[in-house]
């Protein structure tokens, strides 16, 4: 037996430990996690968190993962809201060692894996970025030449999760291109976009329709929806345009 | 539009705790208008009372699942079949 196949199982809950947290901008943290006897992941893929309180109440919210499978450890980006029932907790209590509930990976769809190929087309709005990191990260882990151009839009610099490693990997390959629009404040001499992506920023962004992109957006509700709506205006095949919506608030 | 409209990428955590196979990536057919779609591609909305999956295409109810104390209560009328691959 050449192949050893995992039988099909239920999704269960489990404990990870915290190795590190990390500020990745002011408002979001990165949470670096050990989860024994972790499976692997696809790229694109989230875990649930689960919390409980003292009393038994228990509050529960998706967070996508932002490493690649190709790492040990697994990072989730936190938003903090100010409101939110879980994120201040995940952002401002948890510490290194501590015990965090989860279920994962979750979710074959909004999925790239190298093998799919390219060119890819990765749209992103503020933590939204977390889920297309990772198929960066694995694109690059797995040695994928497959063209990958990623539109991010951030409300500013100190806001834009992962830049200093987006320039990075970006700089080191000729093949990745990263496009940043901020949308609330712009360093001196900013000359990159500056508004929220619209129909204009994408027709010149997007690569064109006869190239047949694979598309993953990932951001809050509206935002992912006018990409969408936009690109298949621009004539995108609506099957090869995946989509994740964080919702309102992401909590 | 509804800012509480997720993808029904959203409901892999809870369809997992039921199903043994990948379900985000199962094709189900609409029993009101007949489009078949990815579980991943439909919409989701998600509250404390629980979840429903509902055609991206006509907004029929497709899935409705319930968890509370009794267990699981899982509706699918809105679903003429459901597809998981190998």
């Amino acid at each position: 037996m050449a192949e050893i196949r995992r039988l099909p199982h239920r999704l269960e809950w489990r404990i990870g430990e915290v190795l590190e947290t990390r500020h990745a901008t002011p408002r979001t943290k990165s949470l670096l996690l050990d989860v024994p006897g972790w499976e692997g992941h696809k790229a694109g893929q989230h875990v649930d968190v689960r919390l409980t309180a003292e009393d038994g109440y228990q509050a529960q919210r998706s967070y996508s993962i932002a490493s690649a499978p190709e790492e040990k450890s697994v990072e989730l980006v936190v938003e903090r809201l100010d409101d939110g029932e879980v994120s201040p907790y995940l952002t401002d209590e948890l510490r290194t060692g501590d015990k965090l509930e989860l279920r994962g990976p979750i979710g074959g769809w909004f999925a790239w894996e190298a093998r799919d190929g390219g060119p890819l087309f990765l749209v992103a709005g503020g933590s939204g970025i977390a889920p297309l990191m990772a198929m960066i990260r694995h694109r690059a882990a797995a040695g994928s030449d497959a063209p990958c151009r990623l539109l991010y839009s951030s409300r500013s610099l100190e806001d834009t999760i992962f830049a200093g490693e987006l320039d990075h990997l970006a700089s080191s390959d000729g093949s990745l291109e990263v496009v940043h629009t901020l949308t609330r404040s712009q360093p001196p001499g900013w000359t990159g976009y500056a508004r929220r992506i619209d129909d204009e920023m994408l027709a010149e962004v997007a690569p064109s329709n006869e190239q047949g992109p694979l598309t993953f957006v990932c951001g809050p509700t509206p935002l992912v929806e006018s990409v969408a709506t936009a690109l298949v205006g621009l004539g995108h095949d609506a099957g090869r345009i995946k989509t994740e919506r964080f919702g309102p608030t992401g909590g | 539009m509804d800012e509480h409209r997720l993808d029904g990428n959203a409901t892999g955590g809870v369809l997992g705790e039921v199903f043994v196979f990948e379900t985000t990536t199962a094709e189900g057919a609409c029993d009101r208008c007949g489009t078949v779609a990815h579980v991943g591609q439909q919409m989701a909305y998600i509250s404390d009372i629980g979840t429903v999956l509902r055609c991206a295409s006509c907004d029929n109810a497709l899935i409705r699942i319930v968890q509370n104390p009794r267990g699981y209560f899982l509706d699918l009328r809105g679903v003429r079949y459901l597809r998981f691959g190998r």
